[in-house]
């Protein structure tokens, strides 16, 4: 391990770059090739607020084992440019014994590169890829990371095949050739850090953001309807649906804003199709008044909101913890709902498939809260196996009709009364967000209203959630704990494992449900923990308060939080962790 | 010596120093010029304006201006707007936004703006396309403009805001292009000089989602005939309107919107006595 | 948009030489922030020095002006061939990607248009002192198209694919 404490077989580059010089092109053809030679990696884009031409930097960290966050440091920082620097430099994260490539056509590196006191060696990038016809500099960079690392040459190739191969081959030529210049001036830089040899060629695995994820996860839970408003950072989920949904026979469709969109999907559900939608913060606060339409009618939804940073329309292109207090406590009334979170890129594939399986066999609302790290970021991942829950809708088939009708809202063991679907002869009643009869007929009654108020309860703190209920990790002996959530799971899983490489090991609890909350459950995985760390990305620590209001915490539990923009770094939670636990 | 009112750099001066991100070629650039140009002819005193838009490419506007200004939430312009005119009827409002927030979600509140009729001027700055979040239909997209949300096109047919705007009852219904920006700032005086709701939607070609957009200079034409007063004929033209007549196309005269305000008002011990036993 | 020029007399003439300069010279600085906030340091430069030029131009003509009265015209008032001022250059003409060479041909237009419009104004006849003036000024114009030519001749037209840009556009709210 390096002095820094990151692990030796994982190198992080940075491309920044400018106007039309495609960084970003080069970090995802370099996250291609890396998969391709049998590397695990994380893509991480950045860039300023212009919509095309702006500053962009490409952030790809490269692995022999899983990585779910960004290094503490970068080890290669390649400048096709310096435009706008400063505004990135705080993402860049250097150390002395960083590599800084710099071009000298760019002028002297800028202040902020200097002071890092990172190695700069120059190289005249932008005078070695004139000499190529149609060279451009990112493929010379591209190269440079190549050989500084070792990345195999034909994964790159191939790498660079499937995105230029289809075009006029003379682009992709060109581009070759720059790479090959960019590997044979790698020779001349001394650089330490090799990317592993592979295990396996990397066949088999995937290579997914987080937001193609989760929609994958709802095609598998058997999502068929989906209305869809843009929003940035959720709208690659709604994208990837568009031209996924329909191959299994599912529909579309974009709507005028998003309360058209939540009152299309629970239109739908109630004729029987399993729907969903997908947000970010300011989508998911114009929804909450049908959300409690959804709960009080008992309708299966399920609303995605990749959060961003907030409050209000806040930093949209950033990520952050902070929309858990309206998903928890956003619908006015009582309304109670399902709230679950994926704790990594992967887990967004299960993560989804279960909230569909939640909220169809619970007839309620299911929200997934993801964020802008998970849904932007690409990673590579092994596959992640199909679960295939036996998901089911409890519909009612009326085989007899009564002399009362079909009760919808029938009070039955378990919470759950069977729907009727909108075709079934007998089953006719009307869905209301009124309060109810358990035929459905509107009640102002106080028999009805608290029957209805326990049914709504009791069918989701009743339920079966297994395992699935959060991820338990570590040291199951450990008087020690990390209790954190969501994208904050992956930098503390790798924070705890330096610390057990240096001998301190921790519990870890992630919870995956949210709502309802589950103290039972969370007091049994706090058994014997002395003392517990919150780790969280919101300003006001939402988590930590939620933990202490609804949970019997058998113990001390401190707090380690701070907004968005920037992401969690293993370092800084190492240090957050060593220094809570020593105290 | 006297300069001829120098509206290139009159109109400047209520430009903020804050560069805009728009990408360049954006019709957006002149659209912002022929504000500025209308606030330099009208000579208002910039501190008097309040410019308020909600979200998108062109809601960017009110922090390029050196006026008041608030840049909301997605689609509630119109709304946010009613209700600083009618608190503060002494200011010029204007009403900035593209088609996606302005018809879209913000389509119930432009209905009402329009019923309403309050003293308020709405830019509408239409590129057919949600830019900001890199490339959705709008409802003033064409049905077979293909996307990655929308393969092949919505399929709808587009809507015509000048057509609801009329039936909504704006006062000032007018058709601009971002190619003629001298001629959209006239458009721009004469829509904040009218009284009631004035409705100056503007075409303005987005160079990055649109390309396309480029031949709409062959397309535009000023309008073949003068601006009228009557509703019906207002409404038939409209309804058969090719979506690239520029200029005035209808003015109305009703009585704007503006709740009187009671000049000696009561205070509230005297508004108490109605419950004295 | 109007039809030719019937400019009336010589401070009318004035008045829209002022304003063609003064334009001129605002979207060369519009062009050059654009360019700068698109990291495009090379063109904005280009432009922001066209942008000195065109102010040395207004100079050049406030001088002419002196002490005369000139008409207050509204922006549409103008009578100019096509929609804008003729020297101003294209907005929708600009690309975060363009190339010395594509501002200087924006400027090469700009520059005869500028001069069409003055010899626009001889050609339609009328007062003496008008034609006289316009004459200067087309002269001037005429030596300026000259210069951008020279400029522009060290800038030859670049590859057929200097707009592409392999990253894809990005989203922002």
């Amino acid at each position: 391990m390096s002095e820094n404490g990151s692990q030796s077989n994982s190198v992080s580059i940075a491309l920044t770059g400018s106007g039309g010089a495609g960084v970003i092109t080069a970090g995802a053809m370099l996250l291609d090739a890396a998969a391709r030679a049998g590397c695990y990696g994380l893509f991480v884009r950045s860039s300023g607020p212009q919509i095309r031409g702006g500053e962009a930097a490409a952030m790809v960290r490269l692995s022999a084992q899983h990585v779910e966050a960004q290094d503490d440091v970068f080890h290669i920082l390649i400048g096709l440019d310096w435009h706008n620097i400063e505004r990135f430099a705080v993402e860049l994260p250097l150390a002395t014994d960083s590599l800084v490539i710099a071009d000298p056509a760019n002028g002297p590196p800028p202040a902020v590169i200097v002071k890092t006191g990172a190695r700069i060696v120059e190289l005249h990038l932008k005078d070695m890829a004139k000499e190529i016809p149609q060279g451009r500099p990112n493929m010379i960079a591209l190269g440079l990371v190549a050989g500084l690392t070792g990345l195999a040459e034909d994964a790159l190739k191939a790498a660079l095949a499937k995105v230029l191969g289809s075009k006029r081959s003379t682009a992709l030529q060109a581009s070759l050739a720059a790479v090959q210049a960019g590997i044979a001036a790698a020779a001349g830089v001394g650089f330490d850090r090799r990317l592993p040899a592979a295990a396996n060629s990397g066949h088999g695995r995937w290579q997914i953001s987080g937001n193609q994820a989760a929609g994958l996860g709802a095609i598998r839970g058997g999502v068929r309807f989906v209305a869809a408003y843009p929003i940035t950072p959720a709208t690659e989920v709604l994208e990837w649906l568009a031209a996924n949904l329909t191959k299994v026979g599912g529909t579309l469709v974009q709507a005028e804003d998003e309360l058209a969109s939540i009152n299309m999907i629970i239109g739908a559900s109630y004729g029987g199709t399993p729907a969903l939608t997908a947000t970010s913060g300011p989508g998911l606060a114009l929804m909450t008044e049908s959300i409690g339409l959804a709960v009080a009618s008992e309708v299966p939804i399920v609303v995605i909101d990749v959060m961003r940073g907030g409050p209000s329309t806040g930093i949209p292109t950033k990520s952050e913890q902070s929309d858990l207090n309206i998903a928890l406590f956003g619908l006015h009334g009582d309304a109670p709902h399902i709230v679950v979170a994926p704790t990594s890129i992967a887990n967004c594939v299960f993560t989804a498939n279960w909230a569909v399986h939640l909220a169809e066999s619970m007839q309620v609302p299911t929200l997934l809260l993801s964020d802008q790290f998970l849904g932007q970021s690409r990673a590579i991942i092994e596959p992640p196996a199909d679960l295939a829950f036996a998901t089911r809708r409890l519909t009612a088939e009326i085989t007899e009709s009564t002399a009362a009708g079909y009760q919808r809202y029938a009070l039955a063991a378990g919470g759950v009364s069977p729907m009727a679907i909108p075709g079934t002869p007998g089953g006719q009643y009307t869905a209301d967000g009124l309060e109810h009869t358990p035929r459905g007929m509107p009640s102002s009654q106080v028999a009805d209203h608290m029957s209805q108020l326990d049914k709504r309860r009791d069918k989701i703190l009743g339920f079966e959630y297994g395992d699935h209920w959060a991820d338990i990790a570590g040291d199951a002996e450990s008087e020690l704990a990390v209790i954190t959530w969501g994208s904050a799971a992956g930098p503390v899983r790798e924070a705890l494992s330096r610390l057990r490489a240096r001998g301190q090991v921790f519990r870890l609890i992630a919870p995956r449900l949210l709502a309802p909350a589950s103290p039972t459950r969370m007091a049994a995985a706090l058994r014997g923990v002395k003392r517990a760390l919150v780790i969280e990305q919101s300003h006001s620590a939402q988590f930590f308060h939620y933990l202490k209001g609804y949970f019997d915490l058998p113990c001390p539990v401190a707090s380690y939080h701070r907004p968005g923009p920037l992401p969690l770094r293993p370092h800084e939670l190492v240090e957050q962790i060593a220094k809570w636990s020593a105290a | 010596m006297n300069t001829p009112a120098v509206t290139a750099s009159a109109a400047r001066a209520y430009k903020s120093d804050v560069k805009p991100v728009w990408c360049p070629g954006c019709g957006d650039f002149t659209v912002l010029s022929s504000i500025t140009k209308a606030f330099a002819e009208l000579e208002l005193p910039p501190e008097q304006i309040a410019v308020i838009s909600g979200i998108g490419c062109s809601s960017r506007a009110p922090a390029y201006l050196n006026t008041y200004g608030f840049h909301g939430v997605h689609g509630r312009a119109t709304a946010l707007a009613t209700g600083l005119k009618l608190a503060r009827p002494d200011l010029t409002v204007v009403v900035t936004g593209g088609d996606g927030d302005g018809f879209s979600i913000g389509g119930n509140h432009f209905l009402h703006a329009c019923r309403r009729n309050v003293d308020l001027t709405y830019v509408v700055m239409d590129n057919r396309v949600y830019g900001m979040t890199k490339g959705q239909p709008s409802p003033t997209t064409e049905p077979d403009w293909d996307s990655a949300l929308t393969p092949g096109g919505t399929g709808l047919r587009a809507f015509n805001p000048l057509v609801i705007a009329l039936a909504s009852g704006a006062n000032f219904i007018a058709r601009g292009f971002s190619g003629d920006p001298n001629g959209t700032a006239q458009l721009i005086v004469e829509a904040i000089k009218t009284p009631g709701f004035s409705f100056v939607e503007v075409l303005s070609p987005c160079v990055t989602f649109r390309p396309d957009q480029r031949e709409w200079r062959t397309m535009v034409r000023p309008a073949p005939v003068s601006p009228t007063h009557d509703i019906g004929s207002a409404a038939r033209r409209l309804m058969t309107d090719d979506g690239f007549n520029l200029g005035v196309l209808y003015t109305g005269n009703r009585a704007p919107y503006q709740p009187p305000r009671k000049t000696a008002p009561a205070t509230p011990s005297e508004i108490e006595r109605q419950f004295a036993v | 948009m109007t039809e030719g020029p019937g400019i009336a007399d010589v401070a009318n003439l004035l008045a829209h030489a002022h304003a063609m300069e003064s334009e001129a010279h605002e979207r060369y600085l519009d062009l050059a922030e654009q360019l700068d906030v698109h990291n495009n340091t090379e063109v904005a430069a280009l432009f922001r020095k066209m942008a000195q030029i065109e102010q040395l131009h207004v100079q050049k003509i406030l001088e002419r002006v002196g002490d005369m009265e000139l008409p207050r015209l509204s922006p549409w008032e103008y009578r100019w061939p096509g929609a804008e001022a003729p020297e101003t250059a294209g907005i929708g003409e600009a690309h975060y990607m363009m190339t010395p060479h594509h501002a200087l041909s924006m400027a090469l237009r700009a520059e005869q248009r500028a001069l069409e419009f003055y010899t626009g104004v001889l050609e339609s006849g009328g007062d003496a002192s008008v034609q006289a003036l316009a004459r200067e000024l087309a002269e001037e114009e005429r030596e300026h198209v000259a210069l951008v030519k020279t400029w522009l001749a060290k800038y030859p037209e670049p590859a057929a694919n200097w707009a592409e840009d392999p990253d894809p556009p990005m989203h922002q709210e």
